[in-house]
């Protein structure tokens, strides 16, 4: 029985490793889609920046450099972005898609010819990642009744990057309801013509919601390729990307209800890995395949309409014409 | 001794020297080959209300939208105060003391009162602060003006009259001494009117500078000292009020002598063509929108429905015409019957011959990327008109359109060009030639002269009218009060789904009608700014 709880107990912490990065990409999401453009090149940011990261931890030696670089190469692409939709009202989506496909070929590429390791990056050693951090007395603590493994399976031993994805929520709440900067966000993905009839950029506050989106994703690329793997794997963000904006949605564009979503995508996939190979009963061993595909199944189902219906920004998706 | 400073803070302004709060000199703006402003003098008075007036597309948005530095002027020059200033963007504008109610709200609906106020002056990077002095400037708002308004309501839920004092509120809480209206009447009750009217009085009195832009003549002739007025972006006139007439502000703004009031013989009704008994309707969230609605047209006569924008009237009207289907009740056209186990299309409803125009004409009643020729069959493109075969007859399509372009009086239309390319008044006489043409025997018309010009309202007037006495029963929804009292043989008044009184031709006046409109019961004598005051706040 005993058993059974630390085993949910380990689920649980993989959760929350698996819902780190959607966590930061659901948040970037939040900022930019809050601001009215739609954001579905998270998910080439994630591999861009992914790539960037162990690429120039690889070269230099140093994660942290590596970190700042993915969190740059990250904001660069919102800015591209932000130029093809902002500046010249492009297409959202085609824009997003087009950074996706970027994404796609130049870490590829660039990858082959820089290190010729069949698109991989070089592995990383164990001082050249994000390693887990124990949290203080979490050994000592172990053997207080149930919150002593809690604390010490679930919330301590993480890396750096998921702390930080564990803030970011709180933090993307914070601006959006409580500064300045928030409250203009919010109101120029509703009405833009309100916000430049008081006087402030559309232009310029729709390019800030999009570079700290870019930033945040920035980070998530780090995890995936220094933290939570060690290199970059060709098309590693695998869609996380993409189940992010679903859990943005899903949130119906509020911070601690796409943590919700997040978590959810976490633990499915969490289950996905342990109950490979299991024998249920009735149904016997379930395809992994079939597992594997649960997310998505769920997140067709949800979004066809078990969720009720998301309230999305009012001026989502149309350039703002004076 | 400056003891009542509003919170404009202008109280010693009125007794200052009256000088000129804002001059424009030589203004002209193009868009492409169009000039929308040609060398735009005007001179308005320090502590005065100053009108603009004339059709639509004569300029006056766009020297707005130059005043609010929207858009920037090709030549020309501004003075504030005597000072030349550049305007280059709305926060220019606002840091010159100029304000301004947009026509169509700037507020974000899903913010409260409060957040929309505070946007753009939240005076720090956190808001907590500027929360605090956001919501003290509302209660001097409240104190010294009677704008009273709830901070913390979401905006989206209040009507339309309180949302507008909202953006009065934003138009002067940085202290502006030139405030712009632009058509700020268009959707308010004649009581809600009054009370703006009364908010800006006050403010004159504390010395702010008002710019009333409007089509309205009564509106200029209650409130304004000085009018001025544009003809295809030209200023073509100043009067001061008290020197001018409403006939001759028409005359001025359209070039040539329009008729105000179209002559209107009594109606001879006979036998009832539609009868709507018990009619309701949801909707898509649930809400009842229509309730127990019932009444009988005749042929012969024009119902008008009165209401404000939103209660119901464009649901009834979607319905009737087979665009939405029967919620509860029923209704007889033309000896057919109507309910939610049978209904009819807009097709079947036009074969047997109602006919509607609709509210919107740019989403029902024209394909805007159409030939005039196209829309002017539209509807009726499997009738004789379009030569009722499998193939379009082009020739014959094209001389029907040509004959109606001549007949409803069509400027530059030609039987090709594009729907979009054509002026307002001009798209909505194509959709009123195909359905008056059409020889309905019923028809249902919606809100026919919204941003049509005064010139081209008199034309369809007259061809409702004509059309009535050719014996159709002719349904008017309008939000224009005006409009309906001087076209409807009988009016019925609807407020927030329900049918709350029925009034004769005659017998209306404008007061009692605007109460119902709002909801209340209709009231002998009450002054009109105290029961919009009152009646402003019920709504909520």
């Amino acid at each position: 029985m005993n058993d059974l709880a630390f085993q949910l107990l380990l689920a649980l912490d993989a959760s929350i490793r698996l819902a780190a990065p959607l966590m930061l990409c659901a948040m970037a999401g939040i900022f930019s889609e809050r601001s009215g453009i739609v954001d579905i090149s998270l998910e080439g940011k994630l591999l861009a920046s992914a790539f960037v990261a162990a690429a120039v931890t690889a070269a230099t030696g140093s994660v942290w450099v590596g970190l700042g670089a993915a969190m740059l190469s990250s904001m660069m692409l919102s800015v591209v972005h932000g130029f093809a939709t902002i500046t010249h009202r492009g297409d959202q989506v085609v824009s997003g898609l087009a950074i996706n496909m970027l994404a796609t070929g130049f870490t590829i590429v660039v990858g082959h010819a820089v290190f010729a390791r069949g698109g991989q990056t070089p592995a990383l050693t164990d001082n050249q990642r994000f390693g887990p951090i124990t949290l203080p007395f979490a050994d000592q603590l172990n053997a207080v009744p149930v919150l002593g493994p809690i604390y010490k399976e679930l919330l301590s031993g993480h890396s750096l990057l998921v702390y930080m994805a564990l803030i970011a929520v709180p933090m993307t709440a914070f601006v959006l309801y409580r500064s300045r900067f928030g409250l203009r966000l919010r109101a120029v993905g509703e009405v833009p013509e309100a916000v430049d009839t008081a006087g402030i950029s559309v232009f310029w506050l729709r390019y800030r919601a999009l570079m700290f989106g870019g930033l945040l994703c920035g980070i998530a690329g780090a995890y995936l390729s220094t933290a939570s793997g060690a290199g970059f794997v060709r098309e590693m963000s695998a869609g996380k990307g993409y189940i992010a904006l679903a859990a943005v949605i899903f949130g119906n564009w509020q911070p601690f209800r796409a943590l919700g979503a997040c978590f959810m995508f976490g633990f499915l996939e969490a289950m996905t890995a342990r109950l490979e190979g299991v024998d249920f009963p009735v149904v016997g061993v379930l395809p992994t395949q079939l597992m594997q595909a649960l997310p998505y199944l769920l997140t067709v189902l949800l979004l066809a309409g078990f969720i009720g219906r998301p309230t999305p920004p009012a001026a989502i998706g149309q350039p703002y014409v004076k | 001794m400056t003891e009542t400073v509003g919170p404009v803070g202008q109280a010693a302004g009125a007794q200052s020297a009256p000088g000129l709060a804002l001059e424009l000199e030589k203004i002209s703006k193009s868009f492409g080959p169009v000039r929308a402003n040609r060398d735009i003098d005007l001179a308005v008075e320090a502590g005065t209300i100053h009108g603009i007036i004339g059709e639509n597309g004569a300029g006056k948005s766009t020297l707005m939208k130059i005043l609010y530095g929207m858009q920037g002027a090709d030549t020309g020059r501004m003075l504030i105060g005597g000072q030349a200033v550049d305007i280059r963007s709305s926060a220019d504008a606002i840091a010159k003391g100029i304000g301004m109610v947009h026509q169509h709200f700037m507020l974000v609906p899903t913010f409260s009162v409060l957040e929309n106020v505070m946007l753009g002056t939240e005076g720090g990077a956190l808001l907590a602060e500027g929360r605090a002095a956001t919501r003290k400037l509302l209660a001097e708002f409240a104190e010294h003006y009677g704008m009273k308004v709830d901070p913390d309501a979401r905006v989206g839920d209040l009507p339309v009259g309180i949302r507008q004092r909202v953006e009065i509120i934003k138009a002067l809480k940085g202290g502006a001494k030139i405030l712009i209206l632009d058509e700020p009447t268009g959707v308010l009750t004649p009581q809600e009117t009054e009370g703006l009217f009364d908010i800006l009085r006050v403010l004159k009195a504390d010395g702010v500078t008002i710019l009333l832009i409007t089509h309205k003549l009564d509106e200029i002739m209650a409130i304004t000292d000085r009018v001025s007025i544009m003809r295809r972006g030209e200023m073509v006139g100043h009067r001061d009020t008290k020197d001018t007439n409403p006939q001759e502000l028409a005359e001025l703004m359209v070039g040539r002598k329009v008729l105000l009031q179209v002559d209107h013989s009594p109606a001879e009704p006979k036998e009832t063509r539609l009868s709507v008994s018990g009619l309701g309707a949801r909707s898509q969230a649930g809400y009842k929108v229509l309730e127990d609605i019932s009444f009988e047209l005749r042929s012969g006569e024009i119902l008008g429905v009165a209401g404000v924008s939103g209660n119901g009237q464009s649901e009834l009207m979607e319905i009737l015409s087979g665009m939405r289907p029967v919620g509860e009740g029923h209704f007889e056209v033309l000896g057919h019957r109507v309910d939610n186990r049978k209904p009819k299309d807009p097709a079947a409803m036009r074969d047997i011959g109602l006919g509607h125009i609709p509210e919107d004409r740019h989403h029902h009643g024209l394909i805007l990327n159409f030939q005039v020729q196209e829309n002017a069959i539209l509807g009726y493109h499997n009738g004789e008109v379009a030569g009722a075969g499998l193939l379009m007859d082009r020739a014959k399509i094209y001389q029907h359109s040509k004959r109606l372009i001549e007949d409803f009086d069509v400027r530059n239309g030609r039987a090709t060009v594009l729907a979009k390319h054509l002026s307002g008044g001009n798209q909505q006489k194509v959709v009123i030639a195909r359905e008056v043409d059409a020889e309905p025997k019923v028809l249902i018309v919606g809100q026919p002269t919204r941003g049509v010009d005064v010139g081209a309202i008199e034309f369809i007037h007259k061809q409702l009218i004509a059309l009535r006495d050719r014996g159709c029963a002719v349904l008017l929804i309008s939000v224009e009060l005006e409009e309906i009292m001087s076209l409807s043989d009988r009016i019925i008044v609807m407020n927030a789904g329900r049918l709350v009184g029925e009034v004769a031709r005659g017998q209306a006046d404008e007061n009692e009608l605007g109460l119902m409109m709002g909801g209340g019961r209709a009231r002998p004598k009450v002054p009109a700014a105290q029961a919009a005051a009152s009646g402003g706040e019920s709504h909520v």
